[in-house]
């Protein structure tokens, strides 16, 4: 069973559809990655699976079950792009405060916050004060305060923003750590460098719908263009057999060729191989998510205008 | 624990940990003591002391105007006073300032000037033209044939008027209506400032956990309006706590005064000679006491401070949330808020004047103003001057109010504070309070 289901998810303001007709599901312990040029749609979804924001129209079933704001909060920890902290508290009441709001005993939060902060290495911070923190503290502290309560879908927004490449690995790595645990996360960004190396299966949203849905290799499959990349021992003066392929770049002993409708990777190898050539790799060449991205986001007229006016 | 609980726990201890708080909670009562009491001393002290020359050509004042201990008239030649009156010559005369008179007509006087490097002050100069028109008026009634002392044995022994106030279980209290007045002024003044500056406070509070992006945080794990109620309630606790510790103060300073004036302390002073004003402020405070119907004054105010509050607290905190990082918008924004209050303020001294007119009567029931101006009409007695119904009304309409407020309020906050980087009009805050969800 799905964890989470959107079925014809609508969110209307009076300017714009900010969400149109969305539905999705996904597996339990699963990374999702929910991508999206500015203005997409995915602040507005999130907030609606958060329990923040009501749909207009469509059911968000968590375990099967229609979502209960009040109740299903609990078991979600939110991580908004837009974060922040108090700046006059200290960071240990800040973190016991975020966890007592999640409905942790006051003996469970500090047991938790011990546990992560020593994890995190951050057990000094505790009476040091929110705004003595660097940018990058902070975060650490947000990501800690949004599992703090062992929530069973993580949403995390952009969490990696801000993060030197340390501290960013230290939060993947926990991302990864979590999804093993069983823990389902959402991963909402428009760094596709990153959904590759984490995510298992994205959505991608533009002004306000789906637009692809699936896994990571069967996204870049959907969209691969048949191009092939083959190393040659020396470098062919001439290439024939035009009819089976095309050569799109050459490089000395390198082509990139794409090969014709009706043709198989095969015909490529067999036609060099008459020829006498040896070959020295042979690989297909896969879109990058960033590619894909690119080209389906920037045929349409990006994104919207401004912020929305009317959002209930 | 009920999130809201926990909410306005954290509201609460943040403010009252702050060192502002522990500052102006001790300071304000002694700064204000401090104005009462210097300004006290000023208008007692503040006269100067004057030496005129007088030159009187017509001859009508020699001899007649009368020193007092302030104002010292001399009588000098012209030579005299030319000098004095002479740019330069400050360093060479012990006088203050030239007073000419000319040749007048007792019934059309005209002319008389007085000439000085330093201007008197106005206490002064009223008080020269007092003696000088004493004089006039002597000289007058020698001419009408008008005997001056059986005119003052006529005008001997005025009136004073002792008011007494009817009250239902018939005992006749003396009524003072400056003891009233002072209280009134009291109570509406004391509702003015702390819905002012708990209302910004609030209106603050929102603005930084807007602008510190806190909000969307927290909403993920509360409802908005527990976030907004949470702040509103912790912060008027706050202002509750700060009110009860002046209480306890004040209950300090005036078991201090009574003791400061037991018998033996009044025995002592009286022989000390030194009674005045301590003994008079006493006596004062006891009248009061005894004059104002103080459980229901204080109930009332209670009632009026946190009824206040909660209706212009909501308003301020959806004001709040519809602001921008932008303080000059909060300043425009803010305005029709505070102008009401403001308002109250302006009303307050014609509602004093007369606590019965229609005026004071719409305004201690029409809840923008009803905190401050019935506040300030109670002290003049109920249910003589506001009847019980009228106080009853009040309640009800601003308890009725501050749900409606809280309840507006709500809805503009949940959304505007997840509103970030545009400007909010207040067509678009009304569509967000009354459009259905």
């Amino acid at each position: 069973m799905a964890l989470l289901e959107l079925e014809h998810i609508k969110k209307y303001y009076t300017s714009q559809k900010a969400v149109d007709d969305v539905s999705f599901s996904i597996e339990p312990g699963s990374i999702f990655g929910l991508l999206g040029p500015n203005g997409a749609g995915k602040t507005t979804l999130l907030r609606m699976i958060t329990g923040i924001l009501f749909p207009d129209e469509g059911n968000i079933l968590l375990n099967g079950k229609p979502f209960d704001a009040r109740i299903d909060m609990l078991h979600i920890g939110y991580m908004p792009e837009e974060r922040g902290l108090y700046k006059k508290m200290k960071v240990g009441e800040h973190a016991r405060y975020l966890g007592r709001l999640k409905g942790l005993s006051a003996d469970v939060t500090d047991e938790r916050i011990k546990f992560w902060f020593n994890k995190f290495e951050m057990q000094s911070w505790w009476n040091k004060k929110v705004s003595d923190l660097s940018k990058g503290m902070s975060q650490k502290l947000q990501f800690v305060t949004t599992i703090l309560h062992n929530p069973q879908l993580v949403i995390l927004d952009e969490p990696f923003s801000g993060l030197d490449p340390v501290n960013a690995n230290l939060i993947k790595d926990e991302i990864f750590a979590l999804a093993q645990q069983g823990h389902t996360i959402i991963f909402s960004t428009h760094r596709m460098e990153q959904v590759e190396e984490i995510c298992d299966h994205i959505i991608l949203m533009n002004k306000g719908q789906k637009i692809l849905d699936g896994s990571v290799p069967s996204v870049r499959q959907q969209f691969k263009e048949d191009l092939f990349h083959i190393e040659l021992n020396d470098v062919p003066a001439f290439v024939a057999g035009q009819d089976i392929f095309e050569v799109i770049r050459k490089e000395g002993a390198q082509l990139t060729v794409k090969v014709r409708a009706g043709y198989l990777s095969n015909d490529i190898l067999s036609y060099f191989i008459t020829q006498g050539r040896v070959i020295l790799s042979f690989r297909e060449i896969l879109p990058t998510l960033n590619e894909i991205f690119i080209r389906l986001v920037t045929d349409t007229p990006a994104a919207r205008q401004f912020e929305t006016s009317d959002i209930i | 624990m009920n999130k809201t609980l926990i909410i306005i726990k954290r509201e609460y201890l943040t403010r009252i940990r702050n060192k502002a708080f522990i500052f102006s909670t001790l300071f304000t009562p002694l700064f204000f003591f401090g104005i009462i009491a210097v300004s006290t001393y000023m208008s007692m002290k503040s006269s100067e002391e004057l030496n005129i020359a007088v030159y009187d050509e017509s001859g009508l004042f020699a001899g007649q105007l009368e020193n007092s201990k302030k104002i010292h008239y001399h009588f000098v030649p012209k030579a005299v006073y030319d000098v004095v009156i002479l740019p330069g010559e400050e360093e060479n005369t012990e006088f203050d300032g030239g007073l000419f008179i000319p040749q007048i007509d007792v019934d059309k006087p005209a002319g008389i000037t007085y000439s000085s490097r330093k201007q008197m002050g106005v206490i002064s100069q009223e008080r020269v033209n007092d003696d000088m028109n004493a004089v006039l008026e002597r000289n007058r009634m020698i001419r009408a044939d008008i005997d001056t002392a059986k005119l003052a044995a006529v005008k001997a022994n005025p009136i004073s008027l002792v008011q007494k106030s009817i009250s239902e279980d018939g005992s006749d209290k003396e009524a003072n209506a400056g003891v009233s007045l002072i209280a009134g002024y009291g109570a509406g003044f004391l509702i003015y400032f702390i819905i002012l500056i708990y209302g910004s406070m609030v209106m603050r509070g929102v603005m930084e956990e807007k602008t510190n992006r806190i909000a969307e945080v927290i909403v993920s794990s509360v409802r908005p309006v527990q976030l907004m109620m949470g702040k509103i309630i912790g912060i008027g606790a706050v202002g509750l706590t700060q009110f009860l510790i002046w209480l306890v103060l004040l209950l300090v300073g005036y078991s201090a005064l009574m003791s400061f004036v037991s018998p033996d302390a009044i025995q002592q002073m009286a022989e000390v000679q030194q009674a005045g004003p301590g003994m008079e402020a006493a006596k004062q405070v006891q009248l009061a006491t005894a004059q104002l119907n103080i459980p229901l004054l204080f109930g009332a105010f209670l009632f009026y401070f946190l009824g206040g509050y909660l209706f212009y607290a909501s308003l301020f905190a959806a004001v709040g949330s519809a602001v921008n990082d932008d303080p000059q918008d909060a300043q425009t924004m803010m305005m029709p808020v505070t102008m009401p209050i403001i308002l109250s303020i302006v009303i307050l001294t014609s509602a004093i004047n007369n606590p019965t007119g229609p005026l004071a009567f719409w305004c201690s029931i029409i809840p923008f103003t009803s905190p401050v101006i019935m506040m300030a009409r109670l002290p003049f007695g109920v249910p003589g001057t506001v009847p019980w119904w009228e106080l009853g009304l009040s309640v009800v309409v601003l308890t009725g109010s501050f749900l409606f407020t809280t309840w507006l309020s709500a809805r503009i906050y949940r959304t505007g504070i997840l509103l970030y980087g545009k400007k909010v009009t207040w067509k678009e805050m009304f569509k967000w309070a009354f459009s259905k969800q």
